[in-house]
């Protein structure tokens, strides 16, 4: 498999005794959509920012493009500028406007000059249908803008892959289908991403593989056919029986 | 009623006689306070980006020793300096430093000396007020900045110091008006600030009262001052309540957002509105009102 990006082998993570991530295998391979689905507490969101180096694992090997990223002489911080993330919280710059917002990380990190930065940053702006709102600090929009600019913020980086860490559960309905809908258009231009979502129908819809996760274990991955459609085992079954049979 | 007229024309008497030195005791103090809250601020700033550097478990034994040793100093740095009175640490360093060097090592200005003593005390302050500022700080904002690949000294820099610095302002504000009066002290090693002054002049008019009384109209005088500043500049980096929308869409324009195609032209309109010309300019060009909406040419009428 020479195109995957990520190769995660045997991650564990564990807060104190609280053991969170047992042994996860798991791979990202170029264009694919990977939807991380389960319970909250399952150790989904945990293993994004694990994948991400926000919280160090505590056993197990991360390859990016063969790899180890725990290896000396590593930049982590470029590593990250190429494995884009997008917050449940949007976190986006308080002290700086929407634009600077998305210009800031290409200007610091990838040392791009300020015409190329804020040309990019428009073009990206534009994608999500946050152009006009260029001059607006964060706290001025509204959530759902919020975290369109957010994932405007990580495309700016053009980043290889993109983390989505719950994008919509801080969202209203409304909300939800607007931040979805640019989601589904960045997947149609064939971005590699991995979304942790409480979406099924959306990630049935728009991922090509799809992982059940529960109690830190990877439970059952496949192809959204095949979870959504014939899930082998019984836990995924139930999980799914709570989306489904409303 | 008689003693506080007595006390005014006294007033007046040592104005008129000594003003010359009270504004130059005045102006010493002011630059000492400006300049030694500055410097004390950047020393808090450079103690909070030090300390918060991130040193997890896994990291090599070289780092986190440095990292834990930068810590130990700066705590015992804060503790000693916040802990002692600043008139003992200016004594200590402007007499004490040519005791144990055999005056190989002194400062040869009482400026330089005081200017050291007063910022490395209110850089003491600031360390920490500055953490308590990076406290305050969602800690979602280091994630998004970490996440778009920003080392910890450029997330400090340009994500989280900004917010911290609008936060801790009015600690900033303490510091300085703490500072305005508490370099009064300085007078110990002979710097000649506001209070030096009084004590100066009472030497030679034996009028300590009415010297007392101008003394406490001016730091009065100084502090309020301050205060209004002080205040005036939160309010102006707070910024404005509203934002303009960049858009090529007439109809927003409508709705008053009319200050997007700020080109020339709406400033030499913005010029004639001031001196009111501007209706009539209109009406020589003969333009309709819609200009008001500050459109380009070609956006009008379509």
């Amino acid at each position: 498999m020479n195109d995957s990006i990520l190769e995660i082998s045997h991650l564990g993570k564990s807060f104190g005794d609280n053991v969170v991530l047992r042994d996860i295998d798991f791979s990202v391979r170029t264009g694919d959509v990977t939807s991380i689905i389960g319970a909250s507490g399952s150790g989904k969101s945990t293993l994004l920012r694990c994948t991400n180096l926000l919280e160090t694992p505590s056993s197990g090997q991360i390859l990016y493009h063969g790899r180890d990223i725990s290896s000396k002489g590593f930049s982590i911080p470029a590593y990250r500028a190429k494995v884009g993330m997008v917050f449940q919280s949007f976190n986006l710059f308080a002290n700086l406007s929407v634009l600077e917002n998305c210009m800031i990380g290409q200007r610091k990190v990838l040392h791009r000059d300020r015409v190329t930065a804020e040309k990019t940053a428009k073009e990206y702006l534009d994608k999500v249908g946050m152009a006009p709102y260029i001059n607006a600090k964060p706290h001025q929009i509204s959530g759902g803008q919020k975290q369109r600019v957010a994932i405007a913020r990580a495309l700016a980086m053009e980043p290889e892959a993109l983390l989505f860490d719950e994008p919509t559960s801080a969202l209203d309905p409304q909300m939800v289908g607007e931040v979805l809908d640019v989601i589904k258009t960045l997947v149609s231009e064939g971005l590699t991403m991995i979304v942790v979502t409480h979406e099924m129908a959306f990630a049935r819809d728009v991922s090509n593989r799809i992982v059940f996760m529960k109690d830190g274990i990877i439970w059952e991955e496949g192809g959204p056919d095949q979870i959504f459609g014939n899930p082998e085992k019984q836990e995924t079954k139930e999980f799914l029986s709570r989306f489904f049979d409303r | 009623m008689n003693k506080l007229v007595q006390l005014g024309s006294d007033v007046a008497k040592l104005w008129a006689g000594n003003y010359g030195a009270y504004l130059n005791g005045m102006w010493k103090t002011i630059s000492l306070a400006v300049i030694c809250t500055l410097v004390g601020c950047l020393i808090g700033f450079l103690c909070g980006i030090l300390q918060t550097i991130p040193c997890a478990k896994t990291d090599n034994i070289v780092k986190r020793f440095f990292i834990g040793l930068l810590r130990v100093v700066i705590r015992i740095y804060v503790e000693v300096f916040r802990g002692t009175p600043m008139i003992l640490q200016a004594v200590f360093i402007f007499y004490g430093l040519p005791y144990f060097s055999d005056n190989a090592l002194r400062f040869n200005s009482v400026w330089i000396a005081a200017f050291t003593v007063v910022s490395i005390n209110t850089g003491a302050y600031m360390a920490e007020s500055v953490r308590g500022g990076i406290l305050s700080i969602d800690p979602g904002q280091t994630e998004g900045a970490k996440a778009i690949g920003m080392t910890h000294f450029q997330t400090m820099l340009y994500v989280i110091l900004p917010q911290a610095l609008r936060n801790i302002m009015p600690q900033i504000g303490n510091n300085f008006i703490i500072n305005l009066k508490d370099t009064a002290v300085m007078f110990i090693i002979g710097f000649t600030e506001f209070f030096a002054v009084h004590k100066a002049v009472v030497g030679r008019t034996f009028m300590y009262f009415p010297s007392a009384t101008i003394e406490m109209a001016g730091y009065l005088l100084m502090t309020l001052v301050s205060s209004f500043l002080l205040r005036w500049w939160e309010r102006k980096m707070d910024g404005s309540d509203s934002f303009d929308l960049a858009t090529k869409d007439t109809l927003a324009h409508t709705s008053g957002m009319v200050r997007f195609n700020r080109g020339r032209k709406n400033r030499a309109e913005a010029r004639l509105i001031k001196n009111g010309e501007l209706a009539e300019a209109r009406r020589k060009a003969g333009v309709s009102d819609i200009m008001n909406l500050g459109l380009d040419q070609n956006e009008r009428g379509r």
